[in-house]
């Protein structure tokens, strides 16, 4: 495979020492190793990219509690009804396509997002994407039964990406999930235990004035504590990673984030 | 020439197994062996590494500065390992999220070294494949004991099908949880080792020192 250009030279030990020599084997390896590596990455991107368009779309429909052992994903996530809306107003606009919208993409975009100030930026994402597609679960006759919105956030060493779904009053947690994060496993890694996602069912993620108010505290957290309904576990050993998903989800859930939407579709049901 | 071939092959399995003999690559015998699936990956994934790394140093060996060379071993063996690393991510995209970290660390198993520098560098090509493939196998017949052991042990599941029903889901076996944490990894290639030596007393190293009996102390007056 990489017998370089020298192949000529007779394989002595002395002739291996000089700097030239060392420079162009180094050189050769170098070359032929990074032209397999980057080939493996550029011919496999496609297949890899679908899979993880699958992977958030079986967290969306497993989050929602759509998942039925008889269903594959495909399937249950086509009673998934997906729109794309306007941050600022809570709009729904239909000039994007949901679908394969990349919010990394369109957070770097100028034309889809805003620089965030410092003083506004909790969850750390330095630029806001101005447009976000949103999850909803209908019922048969057009009411919402369950809300998923993704989030996302910086946790110790990266972003953390997921879904958190609401359910029907939009102030209760359904379940929350992360599909992308490079936390240390074992610690804040710990986002992905079942058993820790599994707290979050139930708690209440707004106060009496629509304010987001979900907190990860240390310690367990039992009926005893005082409002406990606001509060979930912290991940032990990870105190930042836990900082973290509180600063996503109350950044997201807040006026800043998905405020104007939730609003509108409170709003909406009162008028009902 | 048969004969070389099987003992090249072969003895690594057994008479001179990487785990067990040399005690190399423990880590990721400890991490990924919760699961028979994951290990099978993870043994699958080792065995092609440490053939294909071995073939091709051996293929250049005459050109590696000796100055350089562990450099150029472990180019060889990261970019493999990134290879196989896509190619699970592609092809296996559950097994890769399981594995996560530990297919990037096959770069620094001992093992994948090892074999590079103690034989590939100093063999030719055929004997340096069969040497790394003997040695792959030899990780992943432990791999696959300790792995079969614990998921179905610890989880009274074979691959995920349900092997002895556990007493929480309304069967019979209650299910040892040590064996899901590493230390009982540990514990079973410990004993696989007393196992084998017991087997071939050839394996038992010499002792570096006896422990003397203990003397009565000194008599303080």
């Amino acid at each position: 495979m990489a017998e370089s250009g020298s192949s000529q030279m007779s394989p002595k030990p002395s002739s291996a020492h000089s700097s030239a020599r060392t420079l162009l084997v180094a050189f050769a390896v170098c070359l032929v190793c990074s032209l397999l590596v980057a080939s493996a990455a550029v011919l496999l991107k496609p297949i890899q990219l679908a899979n993880q368009h699958i992977e958030r779309q079986r967290i969306i429909v497993e989050i929602a509690g759509l998942m039925k052992p008889d269903l594959t994903v495909a399937q249950a996530y086509r009673q998934i009804d997906v729109a794309m809306i306007e941050l600022g107003s809570g709009r729904v606009v239909d000039t994007l396509d949901p679908e394969n919208f990349d919010i990394a993409k369109a957070a770097k975009d100028e034309q889809l997002s805003e620089p965030l100030p410092r003083s506004a930026d909790p969850a750390q994402i330095r630029r806001k994407p101005r447009y976000l597609p949103v999850y909803r679960v209908n019922d048969g006759g057009g009411r919402l039964e369950t809300l998923i919105l993704p989030v996302y956030g910086y946790g110790l060493w990266s972003t953390l990406c997921g879904y958190v779904a609401l359910r029907d009053d939009l102030r209760t947690i359904r379940g929350i999930r992360f599909y992308q994060h490079a936390e240390t496993p074992g610690l804040g890694g710990e986002v992905d235990n079942p058993r820790w996602l599994d707290l979050w069912e139930g708690k209440i993620a707004f106060d009496e004035h629509g304010e987001p108010r979900i907190e990860l505290v240390k310690g367990a957290v039992t009926s005893a504590t005082p409002d406990s309904r606001y509060k979930v576990d912290g991940l032990s050993g990870a105190t930042l990673t836990s900082r973290g998903v509180t600063q996503l989800l109350n950044f997201w859930l807040g006026q800043e984030g998905f405020g104007p939407y939730l609003t509108r579709l409170r709003d909406e049901s009162e008028r009902r | 020439m048969a004969d070389s071939v099987r003992k090249i092959l072969f003895s690594p399995v057994v008479d001179n197994n990487p785990i067990i003999l040399q005690v190399l690559g423990i880590c990721s015998a400890l991490a990924v062996t919760t699961q028979l699936s994951t290990a099978i990956t993870m043994s699958i994934a080792l065995t092609l590494v440490v053939a294909c790394s071995s073939s091709v140093i051996s293929l250049i060996r005459h050109h590696i500065p000796a100055n350089i060379r562990i450099i150029v071993q472990m180019t060889v063996i990261a970019s493999l390992v990134i290879v196989v690393d896509q190619f699970l991510r592609a092809f296996a995209y559950e097994i890769s999220k399981e594995l996560s970290v530990f297919v990037g660390l096959i770069i620094t198993n001992c093992i994948v070294m090892g074999r590079a520098e103690a034989f590939a560098m100093k063999n030719p090509p055929w004997p340096s494949f069969l040497d790394g493939l003997g040695n792959g196998l030899g990780f992943s017949a432990i791999l696959l004991t300790v792995g079969t052991i614990r998921e179905l042990f610890g989880s009274g599941t074979l691959l995920g099908y349900t092997v002895l029903p556990l007493a929480r889901d309304g069967g019979w076996y209650v299910p040892n949880g040590l064996l899901l944490l590493p230390p009982s990894a540990f514990f079973l290639i410990g004993l696989i080792i007393w196992a084998v030596r017991s087997w071939k007393k050839a394996q038992v190293e010499q002792a570096e020192y006896r422990i003397k009996a203990m003397r009565q102390p000194a008599e303080t007056t």
